[in-house]
This record gives C-alpha cells, sequence and structure tokens, in this order.
C-alpha cells in the first residue's frame, strides 16, 4: 500500500503561549516544536504497522519553509521513507489542503492518513478538504482501521458512539486515539533518518479563504475558593447561590 | 438571503450543540437582515423541528432519507442548500459531525472556515471571527475573506435562548450520492437514560486518585444526584477502570460543560487541554500543590473516600429542597 501522511510542525503542548508584535504573531521564541502529536502517534505509527504488515511505502507531507525539516527528520526517524516538504508558508488550512491534494494527485497513493486536528489551531480542516478536493471519501476522527485487501474496515467517534464502516481505497482519514500506539525512534532510527529522501517541491498557486488578524490570551483566571474539606456541603451551596449552575 | 445552520440529531433528538448553531445563525441574520434557515437530515419529529422556530429558524429543510453521518452526502445536502437559500454563511457546531462536514463543504464552495469559534462575527471591519486555539490557551482572530463564509462554533460558547415562534418544516430532497461509505454498525456511548458526555451541562470525573475501578460508585452516586455526566483521566480509561469514551483531553474528547468536578485529577497541561473551556471548574484533590488547583474556581483539599460522600448526601438533599 502506497500511504501519504500529512505531518505538521506545531508547539510542543507544554509550552507557555505568548505573542508578539502588538498580539498579531505567534512568539516562536524559546519554544520548542515538535511533530502534531495526533499525526505522529496515530497517522504515521498506524501507516507504519500497515506496511509492515502488508508491504508498500510511508511517504510523509508538510507544508512549509526549511524551519520544518528537523521536525520532519523526527517524522523519518519514527520510520517513515522518505519525506516531501511543500516549500511555502502555511497560511491557512485550504492553502495547506490545496497543496497536500495537489501532489497526493500526482502520486497516487491509496491512502492520504492526517491526525484529527492540530494543537495549536485546532481546526480539523486539513483532512476533509484534501478529501474534497480530490473526490474521495472522507472518514473523520477514525479510531482502528484494518485492511482485508483493499477494502478498509474503519471505527469513527460519531455524536453519542462510534461507528463501523466499510470503504475501498483511495480514501482520506483523520486519525485519532486507539489507531496505533506512540513509537519512540531509536538510535538507529535516527542516524538512519539524515540519510533519507527529503524532497522539496514549489508549491502549486492557490488562495488562502482565510487570514489571522491577531491573537488574545485568555483572562486570569481569578483565585481558586477552597472550601474546608470538612464542610463539603459548602460546595453545593456555592455552586447553586454563587456560581448558579446547579 | 440566508444564513444556514446545520442541525445534527442523536437518536432522533435534536443535539444541543445544534440548538446552539440555530440560535447563532439567527443572532447573525438579525444583524445582516437576512433569515435563518436550519438543514437537517434523518429522524427528528416534525413537532422538533417547527419548535425550532423559537431559536430563530423561519424555515427547516429536512432530508428524511438520509440516515447515515456521511460527511461528503451531507456537503452535498449542505451546498444544495446553501443555493437554493442564496445562503451567505453556514453555521455548524464544532462535534464530531461539524467536524467532517464542514471542511469539505469549505473546499467544495471554497468558502473560507473557522472552526472553533467561539463568539459572534465582528462585521465592523470585514468579518472577524474569534475562535479558541492552542488546545484553550489562546484565542485566534480570524477573517474570512471569501463571499461566503463557514463558522463551526464550540459547543457552549455562545449558549441558546428559547423565545417564540414556529418554523416551517420543507422536505428537501436533492440526491445526494456517494455511497462509497458503507456503515455496517454503529455503537451507542451511553446506556439508557444517562447523559451523553457531549450533550452534558454539569460533569463529574475522577482519576487515579480513585485507586481503582472498584471505587466508582460514589462518582456515578454524585453523578446522578447531580443530573451530569461522567468522565475520567487517560491513566483511567488507558488501564480500562472507566471506557475508553470517558477519557477526557488532549488525546480524548475536548468538553466545555457548565460545571466539571475534577476528583483525583492532578491537572496535567494535556488533560487541562480537554477541559478548560468548562465554565466552571471544582477540583477535588489530597495534594494541595496539585497544578489542577491554580485552573480550578472552587477547591477542596481532602480524601475524596471522605468528601466524596459527603458531597452525595449534600446533593440529595440539594435535589429535594429544590
Amino acid at each position: 500500500m502506497k500511504i501519504l501522511v500529512a505531518i505538521s510542525k506545531v508547539p510542543d503542548t507544554t509550552t507557555k503561549i505568548k505573542f508578539t508584535a502588538e498580539n498579531k504573531e505567534f512568539d516562536n521564541s524559546g519554544v520548542q516544536f515538535i511533530v502534531n502529536p495526533y499525526d505522529e502517534w496515530y497517522a504515521l505509527v498506524r501507516a507504519l504497522e500497515i506496511k509492515e504488515a502488508g508491504g508498500g511505502t510511508v511517504t510523509t507531507i508538510t507544508v512549509g519553509k526549511e524551519d520544518n525539516d528537523p521536525v520532519i527528520r523526527k517524522a523519518l526517524a519514527v520510520g517513515a521513507d522518505d519525506a516531501v516538504r511543500v516549500n511555502a508558508e502555511p497560511t491557512d488550512a485550504y492553502f495547506v489542503a490545496a497543496q497536500i491534494a495537489d501532489y497526493a494527485k500526482k502520486n497516487d497513493y491509496d491512502m492520504v492518513l492526517t491526525g484529527k486536528e492540530t494543537i495549536d489551531y485546532n481546526g480539523s480542516q486539513v483532512g476533509g478538504m484534501v478529501a474534497e478536493i480530490m473526490d474521495l471519501p472522507y472518514i473523520s476522527n477514525a479510531s482502528k482501521m484494518d485492511f482485508e485487501g483493499n477494502k478498509a474496515t474503519i471505527i469513527r467517534d460519531i455524536q453519542g458512539g462510534k461507528e463501523k464502516l466499510e470503504v475501498e481505497t483511495p480514501f482520506v482519514l483523520s486519525a485519532a486515539k486507539g489507531m496505533a500506539e506512540q513509537r519512540i525512534p531509536n538510535m538507529r532510527g535516527i542516524m538512519a533518518a539524515k540519510r533519507k529522501k527529503l524532497t522539496v517541491v514549489e508549491p502549486e498557486s492557490a488562495d488562502a479563504l482565510t487570514e489571522v488578524v491577531s491573537y488574545a490570551l485568555p483572562p486570569e483566571k481569578g483565585q481558586v475558593k477552597m472550601i474546608d474539606a470538612d464542610n463539603p456541603e459548602e460546595l453545593i451551596n456555592l455552586l447553586h447561590n454563587e456560581a448558579k449552575i446547579i | 438571503m440566508a444564513v444556514l445552520a446545520f442541525v445534527d440529531t442523536l437518536e432522533g433528538s435534536i443535539t444541543k450543540s445544534s440548538y446552539e448553531a440555530v440560535h447563532y445563525a439567527a443572532k447573525v441574520a438579525e444583524k445582516t437582515g437576512e433569515s435563518a434557515v436550519a438543514v437537517t437530515y434523518g429522524d427528528a419529529s416534525n413537532d422538533d423541528l417547527k419548535a425550532l422556530g423559537k431559536f430563530g429558524a423561519s424555515k427547516v429543510l429536512v432530508h428524511k432519507e438520509q440516515k447515515d453521518m456521511n460527511p461528503r452526502a451531507l456537503t452535498t445536502l449542505m451546498q444544495e442548500a446553501v443555493a437554493a437559500e442564496g445562503a451567505d454563511v453556514v453555521v455548524f457546531a464544532q462535534d464530531f459531525t461539524g467536524k467532517a462536514v464542514a471542511p469539505l463543504l469549505s473546499a467544495r464552495l471554497k468558502a473560507g472556515l473557522v472552526s472553533g469559534a467561539v463568539d459572534y462575527p465582528d462585521t465592523d471591519n470585514g468579518f472577524v471571527v474569534k475562535k479558541s486555539a492552542f488546545s484553550g490557551k489562546a484565542f485566534a482572530m480570524y477573517s474570512i475573506k471569501t463571499e461566503k463564509k463557514i463558522i463551526s462554533i464550540l459547543p457552549n460558547s455562545v449558549g441558546k435562548e428559547a423565545g417564540e415562534g414556529e418554523a416551517e418544516v420543507v422536505e428537501f430532497t436533492p440526491a445526494l450520492g456517494d455511497t462509497r461509505i458503507k456503515v455496517l454498525e454503529v455503537e451507542k456511548e451511553s446506556g439508557d437514560g444517562e447523559i451523553p458526555l457531549t450533550e452534558a451541562d454539569l460533569v463529574v470525573s475522577a482519576g487515579r486518585g480513585l485507586k481503582g475501578p472498584e471505587n466508582w460508585q460514589m462518582v456515578l452516586d454524585l453523578a446522578k444526584e447531580l443530573g451530569a455526566a461522567t468522565a475520567c483521566s487517560r491513566p483511567v480509561a488507558d488501564m480500562e477502570w472507566r471506557p475508553h469514551h470517558e477519557h477526557v483531553g488532549q488525546t480524548g474528547v475536548a468538553i466545555r460543560p457548565n460545571l466539571y468536578i475534577a476528583i483525583g485529577i492532578s491537572g496535567a497541561i494535556q488533560h487541562l487541554a480537554g477541559v478548560n473551556g468548562s465554565k466552571v471548574i471544582v477540583v477535588i484533590n489530597t495534594d494541595e500543590e496539585a497544578p489542577f488547583f491554580k485552573a480550578a474556581d472552587y477547591g477542596i483539599v481532602g480524601d475524596a473516600f471522605e468528601v466524596v460522600p459527603k458531597l452525595v448526601e449534600a446533593a440529595k438533599a440539594h435535589k429535594a429542597a429544590n
């Protein structure tokens, strides 16, 4: 199976978020960047498992400038065969999806996988947009995927439960928890990653449909009100009379 | 011209976040002098659909033959509705259905999408929507640059108000095509009479501090007395003390209830990412240094095994008195 996995560079989960230029830009000073966890732990690792079981290739694709290369090498260290970087600022989800769809169309993949969302903009948009642009079925928030030939049996999250479905390749899928387990790259993987092919391609023209104009931080949380452990009844009283939510 | 709201159902009932989407669409329509039209599929009763008028819909388009949440079929439904109503704004709820459908509609119509919106659009300078970003740690203001606009709102961010009114219900049955995804079976998460986590206003959640699955009865009791849903932290789901669908946090489900009570959960940043949109957070923990207290509105430092049974009694007394 020939699999394309979309990989995004995001600030590490524990990053203290700050902005600069009068709240118009994300302040990346001192920020450690990682592969978006859903892309890495679930989409990429499941792709590798499928390849290990039945043969094929796993290629990652990232839309971004050179500063994405360390994160792309990390995905190669986890086990992807090679990587593609579309050399452009990822201005919005549609622009990114258009680049990925364009590359995927030209190179005839059985599957395009993404994480269920990125932990920076939390959009959950790129996978669905890629599917739509490529005129392929889209399976979102999938937690399990098994194959028999080119037919996949997939479990995905829907409102209030889970749905089991069947679909034939090619398709686009966004991966969630349950799909696979995180793999920590070993030294051999890290060394091998340095020699793997990272192809840089120039972007196709596509318009961004949206634009970030500014950022804001949430208001500081007020002081927590402590309640005596011997008198938890007071909590019920406060939730009723003060917070007015019960 | 119209503002459309996508309405989803769960076992024949309209979901809470769909009412919010209709309310949001009606508010936008009020501002722009348009009317709000709800679009839905499946099994909601005609009475429930008419009642969407109370939340501001003047009309409801319903495709009853479409039963499955098939993203590309529902995208076609919305595309046809946009054309039929001459809509310029479409509102979704950012739940599993919204995440599956809104991006497709955005790409199909080349209409800019802001997903995870937490407020009404600012139309004074263009069309700018505030959305949650960085897993709840910040907000981003997004300008939508296209003529048609799609907004997917986070549950419980703008609320809903019921007024008077009745919507006209119209059967709307364009051909939706796309049968490439075949649904085999659907498994419900919640038992009969239980509140699904994503629909809950109040949530009681517990973590490793409870020491074992045999100790969950008091959590279930507290949830029952408050009329809350139950949730858990990641280790609890990973150890299979509780079902996976109860796991809230970065890798689990993100929720935004009015009240989140966390019992025996330390409050790792990954857990907070799934609950920091809650309106009021209560933390009960033996460790006064637990980081969760910094994100809490109310806190109790104490042993859950002593505190929670007392809370159950207090909640019971409160329920009896109110």
